[in-house]
């Protein structure tokens, strides 16, 4: 019942902030989306199909994969939001602010005449 | 041979690792990128000769208990798939060395990434595992997406990642419910429990809809054509080939074992690859460059693929496996031969292009036998393709299916037309005149350097490179009318393998022996 409430609660304040327009709010959103999912892999785990993780309970071994697969899902979020900040970070320097729907960048479908000056030029002057 | 199952995960990781060590050295880079997937398609062609009549092999790794650890396995679907998006990268990548698109030091570290969190994808028999290789090939394609760095592409970017993101999470909650429920995430413990038990199916569906935006199902299609002609034209040429595809497989390979061909949802995966199918096509109508129209009919085609699922016959699953295998590479053509124009002119807009034919004619066939097998016109292997699933629909009693199928065709090869005529036809512009000769980074000519404006074959980029750029879409033209007139041997895999779909005991037998 409590994880289900806590896996409720941080899906509904993630889902409020990734509809947002900052990316910043977003990668906050995605943060607490990837706690509800870890939140609800630890739950999936039970007690049903293995033993419980307490010392001495018991003869069978607890359920590991619940835990594999929560430390798993942690490292990728934490990329992820590594990225994303990045990307707003980026985006701060290219158009001032981080509004993904900022209408002031051109919707030109033709292709720019500097259309590969980014690449390898500016992180990597030495390639 | 099972054994070497996980070569073609670890092997681009470890390319990967290498080209960022070397990443100061492009030609180390590209030796072990190359000599990578090179391996990976040996052993995919040996593969395919491995699970010939609905054998399937696997390989846990790790001494880890039954049930613990990570098993890889494949079929004659995976192993067709395997070499068939292996080869098309190739292309891709030999395309964006040709561009100079490969000089930023982290683009071939990154599609080593990307390219192992596809084969990894493709060939486990494991459902978190299927989370982590997509979430390798996804943070791999976001960073590739992004770099180029300019402003539109960190908008693209950033819709392309949240909408990813979206899904991933919720595929992980998807596969989380579903262990909830089951206790595993072995395919082999798995079969049929979408088809029996309610709970599961919820937990399955999520799986399936979180699969499904990443193959860019409609009504979760918007992402893709605004954030694929963002990219460079080599990285879209290479996910245009990989990620969709990667989605498509996995749908076939869920709908296989976890509903087992449960026939009450087919109606619903009807209704979406119909509405996929004319959604795409109508919404390239509006583009008036390449790479727009040719997101917009990735889309569309991505309904005739997932037709089969909907249908889940004999027919219609060797139908949709020839279809599958031809169109990765087809759509890789397109897509090189899209970004050899824009590399050549500096544009991508039908209307600054034109007459391309009189100074690039064996581009024109590099763009234009693909276009056909596309389209689905004869003597191509879209033909083929296209013939044997409309017949499967028609077969299976879905008549209204089949000639929305057919309607879309013409719509696809009306898109097709304009293209070539924008292209190709017509007259020579400004654009196609003058390729632009100043280098693969397009650095500005210094001033005062005249250029000729005079002849019709004034400056042309120079033999060698133009050869490099065009290249790799001939060759998968040649390729697609070769597989075309001699498509026997196709389907007879392809049939081998829908067999070892529609009844999974094989596969899922060797899964848990494992």
């Amino acid at each position: 019942m409590s994880s289900a409430l806590i896996v409720g609660v941080l899906t509904a304040g993630g889902t409020y902030l990734i509809l947002q327009r900052g990316i910043v709010r977003i990668a906050l959103g995605f943060t607490l989306l990837g706690h509800a999912a870890t939140a609800l892999l630890i739950a999936a785990g039970g007690t049903s199909t293995r033993g419980v993780p307490f010392a001495g309970s018991g003869t069978e071994a607890a359920d590991p994969l619940p835990q594999a697969f929560a430390l798993t899902a942690i490292v990728i979020s934490f990329g992820i939001t590594a990225f994303l900040l990045t990307l707003a970070f980026r985006s701060r320097d290219a158009l001032g602010h981080d509004d993904v729907e900022d209408r002031s960048v051109p919707e030109d479908r033709s292709f720019p005449a500097h259309y590969d000056r980014h690449v390898g030029e500016r992180e990597f002057p030495h390639s | 041979m099972s054994t070497l199952l996980v070569l073609p995960f670890a092997l681009p990781l470890l390319a990967a690792a290498l080209s960022v060590l070397w990443r100061h050295h492009r030609q180390a880079q590209r030796t072990v990128s190359y000599a990578a997937l090179l391996t990976t398609i040996v052993l995919g062609v040996r593969l395919i000769g491995a699970t010939r009549d609905g054998e399937a092999v696997a390989t846990a790794i790790g001494a880890w208990p039954r049930g613990l650890s990570i098993v890889f396995a494949a079929d004659g679907f995976a192993a067709l798939l395997l070499t068939t998006t292996a080869s098309v990268s190739l292309l891709a990548l030999a395309f964006a060395a040709a561009r100079g698109e490969d000089r930023h030091p982290l683009f071939l570290p990154l599609a080593d990434v990307l390219l192992a969190g596809v084969f990894g994808a493709l060939l486990t028999a494991d459902l978190f595992n299927l989370f982590v290789a997509y979430e390798i090939m996804l943070i791999a394609s976001y960073v590739l997406l992004a770099l180029r760095g300019g402003r539109r592409q960190l908008r693209a970017g950033v819709i392309y990642v949240a909408v990813n993101l979206l899904a991933s999470t919720a595929l992980l909650i998807g596969i989380g419910l579903l262990y909830g429920v089951t206790g595993t995430v072995n395919l082999a413990v798995l079969r049929g429990v979408a088809a029996t038990d309610p709970a599961a199916t919820l937990a399955a569906g999520v799986v399936l809809v979180a699969v499904g935006v990443k193959a860019s199902l409609v009504p979760m299609h918007g992402w893709l054509p605004r954030a694929y002609v963002e990219a460079g034209p080599a990285v879209t040429a290479l996910f245009s080939g990989l990620l969709t595809k990667v989605g498509v497989a996995t749908l076939v390979r869920l709908t296989s074992v976890l509903f087992d061909g449960d026939p009450t949802w087919q109606p619903a995966l009807l209704a979406v690859a119909a509405a996929t199918m004319v959604v795409g096509v109508l919404g390239a109508i509006g583009r008036a460059d390449i790479r727009g129209i040719l997101a917009f009919h990735m889309v569309s085609q991505v309904g005739y693929l997932v037709l089969p699922l909907g249908l889940w016959t004999h027919a219609a699953l060797t139908a949709g496996i020839v279809y599958l295998v031809q169109y990765i590479a087809v759509k890789g053509a397109l897509f090189l031969a899209a970004g050899a124009v824009e590399t050549l002119t500096g544009t991508g807009a039908l209307a600054r292009l034109g007459g391309m034919i009189h100074t690039r004619p064996m581009l024109a066939l590099g763009f234009g036998l693909p276009a056909l097998a596309l389209a689905g016109v004869p003597p191509t292997s879209g033909f083929v393709g296209k013939l044997l699933l409309i017949d499967a629909a028609f077969d299976a009693g879905h008549l209204l299916l089949g000639a929305t199928a057919v309607a879309v065709s013409f719509f696809t090869l009306l898109s097709m037309v304009k293209i070539f005529n924008g292209v190709f036809w017509g007259e020579t512009t400004e654009h196609v005149r003058h390729e632009r000769t100043e280098g693969p980074l397009g650095l500005a000519v210094p001033a005062g350097v005249a250029r000729p404006t005079s002849s019709l074959l004034a400056d042309k980029v120079e033999p060698r490179r133009a050869a490099q750029l065009i290249a790799p879409s001939v060759l998968v033209g040649a390729a697609v009318v070769v597989v075309g007139l001699g498509a026997a041997g196709l389907i007879e895999l392809a049939g081998e393998a829908a067999d070892a779909l529609l009844d999974p005991t094989r596969y899922l037998e060797v899964v848990s022996a494992a």
